[in-house]
């Protein structure tokens, strides 16, 4: 049975307008669906509030007569059956990734009518308190949330890093869900936002070391695909790992499952210890990883990799960290490229890539740098690609089965190698 | 005729053919929502379409893009005509809300193993109750 709060009550009667009203709806339908018992309240909301394809757009324009931002937020986001005033959302709240590169969008394949649609929804965002993050790492681009804190937040890779490196809290949020959030600092207070839900309960025993990027990313995805959306808690040989290792792992781990939050011991804020970590109750089932499964995940992500010819090399899934342009600067200066190389990353990041040299140095190569979206959000591929190379797990999940090519999956030195010769050569070392 | 009960997370009342995976199905990169076919690899639903089936499956699982490749069903009028499923998750919960389609979960018997693909299925989520005629006795 769902309570509702005052503040809760007086929205849903209209006080705050009809646009508040209709979200109150929308959560209190959602919420009352999860079967959650009260709402809790937040500032700090990641969605991607009104952005609409040209399907969208034109969807509306053909049924609604209305293809505009507000149309496209009051009658697909807050799913009302009218076209509202939208006001000003509230807190902090900012805008994932989504639609195209505004200087290469020619390149993806996309139109200037697009392009120009993407710069409208950009001036109704920002008029509607709307951050343009444009970025699946928020976390990288100047959203931080603290321990403990409430959010509501989409983006599965986004939503693990918060609940599992920063300690604070978020359930694997919607579209819809976050854009009636972000009028009403309201989301269900169910799942992560609450304690006993947040102890782990596999327990997964590393027994082969864990060091590089792609080791961090083939152990997430081994994960995931073992406990579903169930809660793991690492042992064993994991060490601490930087900021990009656990990108790479929790975006593996959430999409060959539903990984939305995992500890390691001594590592992640709420596991001090194994006990703390699973909530004083035995796990329900412990998984090793050692060098056997090691292999068979490597022949998993490999799997679609048949031809060495390789056209196309993406990186930055999720979006490209600074030190990840550091590298790619090195293994790339002074060197030509043979194949396309696209490398995707927030513009905030591209900012600072900007300021250090290592955009110039990747585009002197032959590579290009874009922001906003990546090959799988986008469904763009270099024109006449077959076979492309990745650095990331979940990007290998995704982009063979949605643009139909084959793909290759090794360390970011493998993939920079087989941008310059034109051939994979990378294997399980 | 089998009866189970359970809870209604979407209201209304529908029938049809019954589409029944052991897998859970990601919603964006998972299934294209133009035409309601699963297009991951490895699923074994692979290139089948749910549209107009009531899809009997374990839960949601991949991106949070689930509720608007659902949602997105919903305008190309390829969604499922009901969900049936075990696993409560937020991605299936709002996906549910906002596709509009009879939805029933908590079941007192596995939907997944009471219910096959081609059983003719009622499914009630009004009340929460799902009705199972078997196509082969």
């Amino acid at each position: 049975m769902l309570f509702l709060a005052d503040d809760e009550k007086a929205m849903l009667d209209g006080a705050g307008g009809v646009a508040k009203q209709k979200a109150m709806e929308l959560l209190v339908r959602y919420a009352n669906a999860l079967g959650a018992e009260r709402f809790v309240d937040t500032e700090n909301i990641a969605g991607v509030p009104g952005s609409s394809t040209l399907f969208l757009q034109k969807y509306f324009e053909e049924h609604a007569g209305d293809g505009s931002f507000e149309a496209v937020f009051s009658l697909y986001d807050l799913d009302a059956g009218e076209v509202m005033s939208v006001p000003r959302a509230g807190g902090n709240c900012c805008h994932l990734q989504g639609g195209m590169d505004l200087v290469h969008w020619a390149e993806l394949g996309m139109s200037r009518e697009a392009m120009q649609h993407q710069q409208q929804d950009e001036a109704e965002l920002a008029r509607h308190g709307v951050r343009i993050m444009k970025t699946c790492t928020p976390y990288l681009a100047g959203n931080l949330p603290v321990k403990g804190e409430h959010c509501a937040w989409m983006e599965s890779s986004a939503v693990v890093y918060c609940n599992s490196v920063i300690g604070a809290r978020t359930n694997a949020e919607g579209r819809e869900s976050t854009s009636a959030a972000m009028l009403t600092g309201k989301i269900p207070d169910w799942g992560f936002h609450r304690d006993e839900h947040r102890h782990a309960t596999h327990l997964i025993e590393v027994e082969t070391a864990v060091e590089s990027v792609m080791d961090w990313g083939m152990l997430g995805y081994f994960i995931g695909s073992a406990v579903e959306e169930e809660i793991p808690v690492l042992t064993g040989a994991v060490r601490q790992a930087d900021p990009l290792r656990h990108k790479h792992f929790g975006a593996a781990a959430a999409s060959s499952g539903g990984v939305e939050m995992y500890h390691i011991v001594g590592v992640t804020p709420e596991a001090a210890s194994l006990e703390i970590a699973l909530g004083g109750r035995k796990p329900v089932a412990t998984i090793n990883y050692g060098a056997e499964e090691r292999r068979r995940v490597y022949e998993t992500l490999n799997a679609n990799g048949r031809d060495p010819n390789v056209d196309y090399v993406m990186l930055g899934c999720p979006h490209a960290s600074i030190d990840q342009f550091r590298e790619v600067a090195r293994l790339l200066d002074g060197k030509k490229i043979k194949t396309h190389l696209w490398m995707f990353t927030s513009r905030a990041v591209k900012t600072v890539a900007d300021m250090n040299g290592f955009t110039k140095k990747i585009e002197d190569a032959g590579a290009l740098v874009m922001t906003d979206t990546c090959s799988a959000i986008a469904r763009a591929v270099p024109r006449g690609t077959k076979v492309v190379a990745l650095d990331s797990a979940k990007q290998t999940h995704y982009l063979p089965a949605m643009v139909d090519v084959g793909a290759w999956f090794g360390t970011t030195e493998d993939c920079i190698d087989a941008a310059i010769t034109g051939r994979w050569t990378g294997e399980l070392r | 005729m089998i009866v189970l009960h359970g809870r209604g997370i979407v209201g209304g009342c529908v029938e049809g053919e019954a589409l029944v995976t052991r897998e859970t199905i990601s919603g964006w990169g998972g299934i294209d929502p133009m035409t309601g076919t699963v297009i991951e690899t490895r699923h074994e639903l692979h290139g089948q379409s749910f549209k107009d089936k009531v899809l009997v499956f374990p839960g949601a699982k991949g991106s949070s893009g689930w509720s608007n490749a659902f949602h997105m069903t919903r305008l190309t009028k390829s969604a499922p005509l009901a969900m049936v499923f075990n696993q409560m998750t937020t991605k299936i919960a709002l996906g549910a809300v906002v596709t509009r389609v009879p939805a029933v979960t908590e079941l007192d018997q596995d939907p997944l193993s009471v219910i096959e693909t081609g059983d003719w299925v009622k499914v009630d989520g009004d009340r929460g109750v799902v009705e199972v005629i078997k196509k082969r006795l």
